[in-house]
């Protein structure tokens, strides 16, 4: 399947996009023209070290920010023509963010922190309790979901986050160092949860430190001052 | 914007935060609460003047003997030439007139038994009773031949059958009125006290011609000599065109030359008591005004708190864009958020505040009225106040740009 995967039509497509930041008087390129396209259902890795615009263009691809150059397509449709509302719809049932540091509601029970995206659904959701039930469970949480975030460790806490990006069934999950404030063992448990995440064709794309992390993917990207400098694709 | 998220966001946000929401309403609360005590004080004491001007008649002149005291300078009804009989039943031919009392007032002592009491004998034609709207709750009042005639009868007000008969009946006892025996043929129904503080329970009403006759004394130039009437005037005339007319008509009778000044007053005591009341209005409005801008006092600080409110709750905001809210669903939960507050600060105020004017009335014996309008007005109000107070910060926080509000620290 991975050698398969780039043949197909590309659910996100980068095209000679550039972010430029300014910063006082002087300019920061965080991405020099970026060429990339993600294949459904492929699961990829971005590396490089700190600085060279990981985060940015997650951000970008999220429809969280847009770029100061060049082109952003998410299932063949141009972000920069798209109204806030829009893209904010795209990001609602179409991505899945699982942040670095979970970002949940800290007064809300892990339940209320994964309904939060299906109220914002306008697909009518009939059953948000339901589904927010569903998908604690499916992370291992089912016994778990009144808890509030504070009485839930690290690895449980990334969990709920993890739920919550999978609520609205979303195509595309970006995770941005999901595992960077997490021990080693607890690491493996939440990549084992993204490739599993990952062969049931959501497409998973995440940023890593770590090559044993990266190991996990399909596909490993490399960034050095903005720029892609490696495309690798595991033949395994 | 999806209303019910909005609702369940701003109230979850509400719920999980106590302080926060208690701090923010406080001023909301205060600022309605002091709307209510005021409001629910000033219309009791506007309702009191209407009370006392419908127990006066509204439609009743009262007219005196002697000049308008103007500049301070006095020149005493008793000194002034007194009105008579016949002026009485000259103005009682007149169409606007429903009824003419005649009076003739003087303290007096009276006797029963034991007891005695310093009071005001009030020596009436029949007519008073209709000026003044008296009844009786005992006995029945004298006829107008029993008044004609002279007749040694007297109607004794509440307090006086209190206290010269101590649970006897009083009705066809005798009483001593300085010196002159009276029989009691009825006690008036309780009136409480005047608008100027009197007992108007305080009384004893005899027929005019026995009040000349024999306890007060006649005028030696005049003999039907009569010191205060009022005259009744028939709905839907204009009370200063009678006014005008009355005194016309004195003018001709007590022949008072063209140029020279009226040797007579004729007023209307509800213009006194509307006077010295709209001082009193216009302090209630004052107060209503001042209660006002604590309102809005309210309001500015429910904004400042909203304000920082937003700024430490960027990063939620950015979650929740980047979770899918658009910007009217952010708009919506804070806006609800700022009138929920508003609304249950002033829920809460107006309790408070209607506790306080009840507490007050108790306290310093005035009236108050709670109205339910005013209630909903000021609940209306504070909703108002959210609305416009809340909409800044809360289009503040739709406009957050969503990776700018997610990285916010
Ligand atoms: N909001 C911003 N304003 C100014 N400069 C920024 C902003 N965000 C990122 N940058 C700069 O853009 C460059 C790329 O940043 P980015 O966060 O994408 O790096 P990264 O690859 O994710 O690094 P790390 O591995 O440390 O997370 C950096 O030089 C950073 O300083
Ligand atoms: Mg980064």
């Amino acid at each position: 399947m991975p050698d398969l995967a780039h043949k197909k039509k590309p659910i996100i497509q980068c095209r000679n996009v550039t972010k430029t930041y300014v910063v006082g008087d002087h300019e920061v390129h965080a991405l020099r023209g970026v060429d990339i396209d993600f294949y459904a259902g492929e699961m990829t890795a971005i590396m490089g070290p700190s600085g060279s615009g990981k985060s940015t263009l997650m951000n970008l691809i999220g429809a969280l920010d847009t770029p100061t150059s060049g082109s952003l397509l998410i299932n063949g449709e141009e972000l920069s023509a798209l109204s806030s509302d829009q893209l904010a719809d795209i990001r609602n049932e179409t991505i899945g963010f699982v942040f670095q540091q979970f970002n949940l509601l800290g007064r809300a029970s892990a339940l209320t922190n994964v309904k939060l995206p299906l109220r914002y659904s306008r697909k009518h959701i009939t059953d948000i309790h339901d589904r927010a039930e569903e998908c604690l469970k499916m992370v291992g949480l089912g016994e778990r979901m009144d808890h509030k975030p504070m009485q839930l460790s690290g690895g449980q806490q990334q969990r709920v986050a993890i739920a919550r990006a999978l609520a609205c069934s979303p195509a595309v999950i970006l995770a941005d160092e999901p595992t960077g404030a997490l021990d080693t063992k607890t690491s493996i448990e939440i990549m084992e949860l993204l490739v599993n995440l990952g062969k049931q064709g959501i497409t998973v794309i995440l940023v890593t430190h770590e090559q044993d992390v990266a190991d996990y993917a399909h596909r490993q990207l490399r960034f050095r001052d903005g720029q892609l400098v490696s495309d690798e694709r595991r033949s395994s | 914007m999806k209303i019910k998220v909005a609702f369940q966001s701003a109230l979850e946000s509400l719920i999980t935060n106590p302080l926060r929401s208690f701090l923010t309403m406080l001023g909301i609360m205060i600022g309605v609460a002091s709307v209510m005590a005021m409001m629910a004080i000033s219309e009791g004491a506007a309702q009191q003047v209407d009370a006392q001007i419908s127990a006066l008649g509204a439609n009743n002149l009262t007219i005196r003997p002697g000049a308008d005291r103007r500049g301070g300078r006095s020149s005493g009804a008793a000194s002034a030439t007194p009105f008579t009989d016949k002026i009485v039943e000259r103005l009682k031919q007149e169409s606007f007139a429903v009824a003419v009392s005649a009076t003739n007032r003087g303290s007096v002592t009276v006797v029963s038994g034991q007891q005695n009491w310093q009071t005001s004998l009030y020596g009436v034609n029949t007519d008073y009773f209709i000026t003044q709207a008296w009844q009786t709750t005992e006995g029945r009042l004298f006829d107008e031949g029993e008044e004609k005639s002279g007749r040694a009868y007297a109607v004794i007000g509440q307090t006086i059958a209190d206290t010269l008969f101590e649970g006897t009946n009083p009705i066809g006892q005798r009483i001593r009125v300085n010196n002159v025996p009276l029989e009691v043929i009825g006690i008036l129904e309780k009136k409480g006290q005047s608008n100027f503080g009197g007992d108007r329970d305080d009384i004893i009403l005899i027929p005019i011609s026995t009040a000349r006759n024999r306890i007060l004394g006649a005028d030696p130039t005049t003999g039907k000599h009569v010191s205060t009437m009022e005259v009744s005037v028939t709905d839907n005339y204009d009370m200063a065109l009678v006014q005008s007319q009355i005194e016309d008509i004195l003018r001709d009778l007590r022949r008072i030359s063209p140029g020279d000044a009226d040797d007579f007053r004729v007023f209307n005591i509800a213009d006194f008591i509307r006077a010295r009341s709209s001082t009193q209005a216009t302090f209630g409005i004052l107060l209503a005004f001042t209660a006002a801008v604590s309102l809005i006092v309210g309001g500015v600080g429910v904004m400042n708190i909203m304000l920082v409110s937003v700024t430490e709750r960027t990063r939620e905001i950015g979650l929740r864009m980047a979770l899918g809210a658009r910007k009217a669903d952010i708009l919506g939960q804070f806006l609800i958020e700022a009138i929920a507050l508003c609304f249950l600060g002033g829920l809460i105020g107006s309790v408070l505040g209607i506790g306080a004017a009840k507490l007050a009335a108790n306290l310093g014996d005035f009236p108050v009225n709670v109205s339910m309008s005013i209630a909903l007005i000021a609940l209306g109000a504070s909703v108002a106040v959210g609305l416009f107070f809340g909409y800044f910060p809360a289009r503040r926080a739709a406009k957050l740009n969503p990776i700018e509000a997610l990285r916010h620290d």
